[in-house]
């Protein structure tokens, strides 16, 4: 593996990964005329992601910068764009069936996706602060229109603009950050701010501070950190599901990948962020927990159930080290998955006229639909973190990293905090399993892309969570990039 | 070579597989299909296994597959992996042959049941689990297969579970050898404490410097193993499972709790014989455990009315037999033993079934008499096999029982009280035996008439194995004739790799004694035979010549005959001492300290949870202005303790 080089040069093939999905964003909109461009819009949408995702295999073992800096791939890069990758194409599937069920099909929406998906990218592979706010923008923009995607409901409207005033508002005070960092240390690469933190902590400390405070501010928002959090179930309800399933998942990531990158890289020697971290993670997973305990929709329950995840993995921002960030990179992996995959039922339910994913909906699920209960539940117990599933070693590896750093009553809260969690999910088990419905359960038909959506989560949370030390280990490598 | 070793347990697996899986689908000759030949192909298996370890020199008779690593975690290693040797050879020839006559046996026994399929599916099950307990080559994987059998035996007992009396004995066998469980695990706890291993070859190879000779430690593992031999071989005090267990089909009796799951405790001592020779203390203990059982049950014999019931004391009672032979470390006797009776007690068990098919279900030996007119095969059979058992010299009993009266007397670890109870117990069990035989197929005919139109002699999948069975139960005790005879004792010799590592440590020898007393082994011989003769015929007298005899000893003997016409109270002394105190502290865990303590902390934190969940869903009330509120909350928050810590 070669070291940085940092170059002025311009070398298109860097940046292939991001080039191919803006390409098949841009076919998708030249094309948008013609009939029927929504059936081809999803090809075309996985044909680019496919492109990208060989691209970004291929530079797996290159450590280079280019465009003065500004791009940089890493093994760190290299994996979280392979995530964004995979949530966008596995929403594309799920979104073909959902949107047309709901008579919401467009061509655009392929296009926004593959955009913002573009953007997370484009914010994974940099270490420069203005490229990450670049990319954030980028990926952004095409959420909050997603968001809202559904124009003829009143919900979904609801959702776009709020996500969008509320994520206006903290663009602002994560560039106020950034803008503070540059302040004190006269630069935005993070890797400069490595070689020089001693002398910008002594002689910039109180902009050091405030700038990293505005960053956690800015990016705590992204992930849904409490109280940073508030839009989100509203957004998440509102949402068409498919979008609220990549919410949940891609954004989220892209937002960790930033997070990973300043603090667990740039600003890892702030040791007194810890505490914020370590504060913002406990409320994070205890109101999330708390308020999904109470919550009757399916959806809204997930919602706030995102936010408890969330609060999981910033623990690993409060413990710090090697260890806990590759243990927080294997968390998101396997939480992509079965996240995914609960949305993605989720989502298939809704497909039934006059549905709102309400927990009472769903009983005699299982009588309907044998297979997909199944399913439902293996989801739904890697959620709540149950052996053998991926969400299992997600936690015990997260877990034991916030141990051996000494964090104990973090650790003690965390786990007390996943016993709360197993109540609400598996309520989603018990109604679909137990409970008793008048009349007939109205069916849900599966399509092609669906069914292999759910093939793929469900073997990937099963089969990471047999055999988790592949994975593990490849997250291992991904943050020997940092070293 | 041996690379075909897994797939000895993997056919019946594969047999329970598709017979489990199936269930309901398969029509009864696939059933039956798939279920022999699982077992008959296994059987073949073990044959080749079987020669193949014949084939090598004496020293070398250790062959190891090791499939994969199945809890590698740190310092604990345990491997899926199978040890054939000897000792585990005669075992899986024991359990495939036997469990291939009786499977053959029970596709005609089991004919008319509605739940053929589930019969077969089962079966299949306790034969993959019997060879996984007796082919593991470490403690753990043994315990796999012994809980297995265990799990079989649980519902095989309760096949017909919609009888009250069938499914309550089920839970009987499997609560009772919880018990003895327990004491398997705290034994291996032990062992894996002191030796870091669970491995048969390392901790036998380690034991004798990771314990000291005779001390605590050693003892203490050696007696909880025991415990759990206790329970699976139905020793005293925790036999009481083994004659309910009869409410099962009459072939699962004759494989489970006769022929092989009931001899895994004896196995496993010998399996462990380093260890136990290590502890001559705990030897004692097997042995005396042994001795008791051997006469305790035979005594319950004697009165018992019922012909399964008869023949389960009588089980109980040869059980101890083994571990008598076992407690005087005549590890090779108590093995040889297990397989004539494997023969001998299957074939009875099986006999019985024919007879209790014949009788349209009945089992009361009152109400049976002069059968031998009507079911000529199953009498001649059932005859040879209680020759056997009774030790009549030629028939393979005789030489397994001799040995181990020899043994018991002999043995550095013996006595000649232990060789006392063993003649005695060997009395008990000809006469009882004979009485069996008399009032069943001899004397009056008592049955009713409709009963008696309908007697017939099984179909040919019934007597066939019978025949079979017939035959081993004569010559399967020839592998073994004793040595004072010139001959060669192929057995004891061939099981001498596996004994002589334990051996070897009591170095003053147990071997030693045996060959200058010739005189000595020939005269108790003698005698016992003479013995054995004596009480044949005095049960001839009773239930044959003279009837009325019989009623007179019960009345002159009214109070003890009462006694052992109930078991000596056992089951009402443990339900009594045990049952009752144990419902009455689960009646107050189960109202006071769960549904009032645990229940009302567990409900109330749900509800604070609940509370707590209700009140902070105030703070979210859907206005874009109150989450930037508390945004902006947030942010002074953040800033102010970085700054201002």
């Amino acid at each position: 593996m070669t070291d940085y080089v940092s170059t002025l040069s311009i070398d298109i093939g860097l940046i292939g990964p991001e080039l191919a999905l803006l390409i098949a964003a841009a076919v998708i909109l030249l094309l948008i005329f013609t009939r029927k461009a929504d059936r081809f819009a999803t090809a075309i949408g996985l044909i680019g992601l496919v492109v990208s995702m060989v691209l970004t295999v291929r530079q797996w073992d290159v450590k280079v910068g280019g465009f003065s800096g500004m791009v940089t791939v890493d093994q760190f890069a290299v994996l979280f764009k392979l995530l964004f990758a995979v949530a966008s194409g596995l929403t594309l599937l799920l979104a073909e069936r959902y949107f047309h069920a709901k008579h919401i099909a467009r061509p655009e929406f392929t296009a926004l996706l593959l955009v913002s998906t573009m953007g997370m990218m484009v914010m994974a592979g940099t270490t420069d602060l203005i490229v990450i706010f670049l990319g954030l923008e980028i990926m952004s923009v095409p959420l909050y229109v997603m968001a809202g995607f559904n124009r003829r409901s009143l919900e979904s409207n609801e959702s776009g603009i709020k996500y969008f005033i509320m994520g206006a508002f903290a663009t602002g005070f994560l560039l106020m950050g950034i803008a503070l960092i540059y302040g004190a240390s006269e630069t935005t690469d993070l890797r400069r701010i490595v070689t020089d933190f001693s002398y910008i902590a002594t002689n910039a400390k109180l902009f050091l501070f405030t700038g990293a405070a505005l960053m956690m501010v800015g990016f705590g928002f992204k992930v849904g950190a409490v109280p940073f959090h508030s839009w989100i179930p509203d957004v998440y309800q509102g949402a068409p599901t498919p979008v609220t399933a990549f919410f949940s998942v891609a954004p989220k990531a892209a937002g960790f990948a930033a997070l990973l990158r300043i603090f667990a890289y740039g600003l890892k020697d702030l040791g007194a962020l810890s505490d914020v971290w370590w504060i913002l993670a406990v409320l994070t997973m205890t109101v999330g927990n708390i308020l999904a305990l109470r919550q009757e929709n399916v959806k809204r329950m997930l919602a706030y159930s995102s936010i408890a995840h969330a609060g999981y993995m910033l623990v690993a921002l409060a413990v710090g080290g090697a260890d806990a960030a590759s243990a927080v990179i294997f968390y998101l992996i396997g939480y992509t998955l079965f996240n995914l995959g609960g949305f993605t039922v989720v989502a298939l339910l809704e497909t039934r006229a006059g549905s709102r994913a309400d927990f009472s909906e769903m009983a005699g699920l299982s009588k309907a639909h044998p297979y997909l209960t199944a399913t439902l539940a293996l989801f739904m117990f890697s959620l709540s973190g149950f052996p053998p599933t991926v969400g299992f070693f997600g936690k015990f590896y997260l877990f034991s990293a916030a141990v051996k750093g000494g964090f104990i009553w973090l650790t003690v809260i965390g786990v007390m905090n996943s016993f709360v969690s197993v109540y609400y999910y598996l309520r989603v088990v018990k109604v679909s399993y137990f409970d008793q419905i008048e009349g007939r359960f109205v069916p849900a038909p599966l399509s092609a892309g669906v069914l292999f959506v759910l093939i793929v989560t469900a073997v990937g949370t099963l089969g990471f969570g047999l055999f988790p030390d592949n994975v593990l280990e490849i997250a291992r490598r991904a943050i020997q990039a940092f070293a | 070579m041996a690379d075909y070793l897994f797939l000895i347990p993997l056919l019946p697996l594969i047999g329970f597989l598709i017979n489990g899986l199936l269930i309901g689908r398969l029509p009864k000759p696939v059933i039956s299909l798939v279920g022999c030949l699982s077992v008959g192909g296994a059987l073949l298996l073990a044959l080749l296994a079987f020669f193949e370890l014949k084939g090598l020199p004496v020293e070398a008779r250790v062959m190891q597959q090791v499939l994969f690593a199945w809890i590698p975690s740190g310092s604990f290693h345990v491997d899926i992996a199978f040890l054939l040797d000897p000792l585990s050879a005669v075992m899986i020839l024991v359990v495939t042959g036997v469990g291939f006559l009786i499977h053959v046996y029970s596709v005609g026994y089991m004919h008319h049941d509605e739940g053929y399929g589930r019969y077969f599916a089962y079966l299949n099950l306790f034969t993959f689990s019997m060879l996984m307990l007796v082919l593991a080559n470490n403690f753990l994987l043994m315990f796999v297969g012994w809980e297995g059998v265990g799990l079989c035996s649980y519902l095989l007992i309760g096949f017909w579970f919609e009888k009250k009396s069938a499914s309550d004995a089920g839970k009987k066998a499997f609560i009772v050898n919880r018990i003895g469980d327990f004491g398997f695990l705290l034994g291996m706890f032990i062992i894996f404490w002191q030796v870091g291993s669970l491995d048969f070859a390392t901790v036998m190879e380690k034991a004798p410097t990771a314990f000291s000779f005779g001390g605590g430690l050693i003892t203490a593992a050696c007696l909880l193993l025991f415990v759990g031999a206790i329970g699976k071989s139905a020793q005293i005090p925790l036999f009481v499972w083994l004659p309910d267990a009869m409410e099962g089909p009459t072939p699962v009796s004759a494989l489970i709790h006769a022929a092989t799951m009931v001899t895994a405790g004896v196995y496993m001592v010998v399996r462990s014989n380093v260890l136990y020779m290590m502890a001559p203390d705990a030897l004692l203990v097997v042995a005396i455990i042994g001795a008791a059982t051997a006469l305790f049950a035979a005594t319950i014999g004697l009165v018992q009315n019922d012909i399964k019931r008869v023949l389960a004391y009588s089980t109980v009672s040869q059980l101890g037999y083994m571990f008598l032979a076992c407690g005087v470390a005549a590890f090779s006797a108590g093995i040889f033993h297990l397989m004539t009776h494997a023969f001998f007690k299957a074939l009875l068990f099986l006999g019985a079934g024919s007879v209790i098919h014949a009788m349209s279900g009945e089992q009361d030996i009152r109400k049976m008499g002069g059968l031998r007119k009507y079911i000529r095969i199953t009498y001649l059979t059932f005859l040879l096999a209680t020759l056997a058992i009774a030790g009549i010299p030629g028939m393979s009993g005789f030489f397994s029982k001799d040995e181990i009266l020899w043994q018991a007397f002999s043995s550095g670890h013996g006595s000649p009280i232990f060789w006392a109870i063993g003649l005695v117990t060997a009395l008990l069990t000809t006469f009882y035996m004979f009485r069996l035989v008399y009032l069943t197929f001899h004397g009056t005919e008592r049955m009713d008439t409709e009963t008696k139109h309908h007697l017939h002699e099984s179909p040919r999948s019934m007597t066939v194995p019978l025949m079979i069975l017939g035959v081993l139960s004569v010559v399967g005790g020839w592998v073994g004739l004793p040595a004072v005879f010139g001959a060669t004792n192929y057995f004891e010799h061939w099981l001498d790799p596996v004994t002589a590592k334990g051996s070897e440590l009591v170095s003053e020898s147990v071997h030693a004694s045996g060959g200058g007393n010739a005189g000595l082994e020939m005269t108790l011989m003698f005698v016992t035979v003479l013995l054995v003769i004596g009480a044949w015929m005095l049960a001839r007298y009773m239930y044959v010549r003279h009837t009325e005899t019989a009623t007179r000893v019960r009345e002159k003997a009214g109070g003890l005959y009462t006694v052992l016409l109930n078991k000596y109270y056992i089951d009402e002394i443990y339900g009594f001492l045990i049952v009752r105190p144990f419902v009455g502290l689960s009646t107050f865990f189960w109202k006071i300290i769960d549904v009032l303590v645990i229940d009302g902390f567990v409900n109330g934190l749900a509800r604070l949870g609940a509370l707590s969940s209700d009140l902070l869903r105030f703070v979210q009330t859907g206005r874009v202005r109150s989450y930037a509120t508390l945004f902006a909350a947030g942010v002074v928050l953040v800033i102010g303790f970085l700054i201002l810590r």
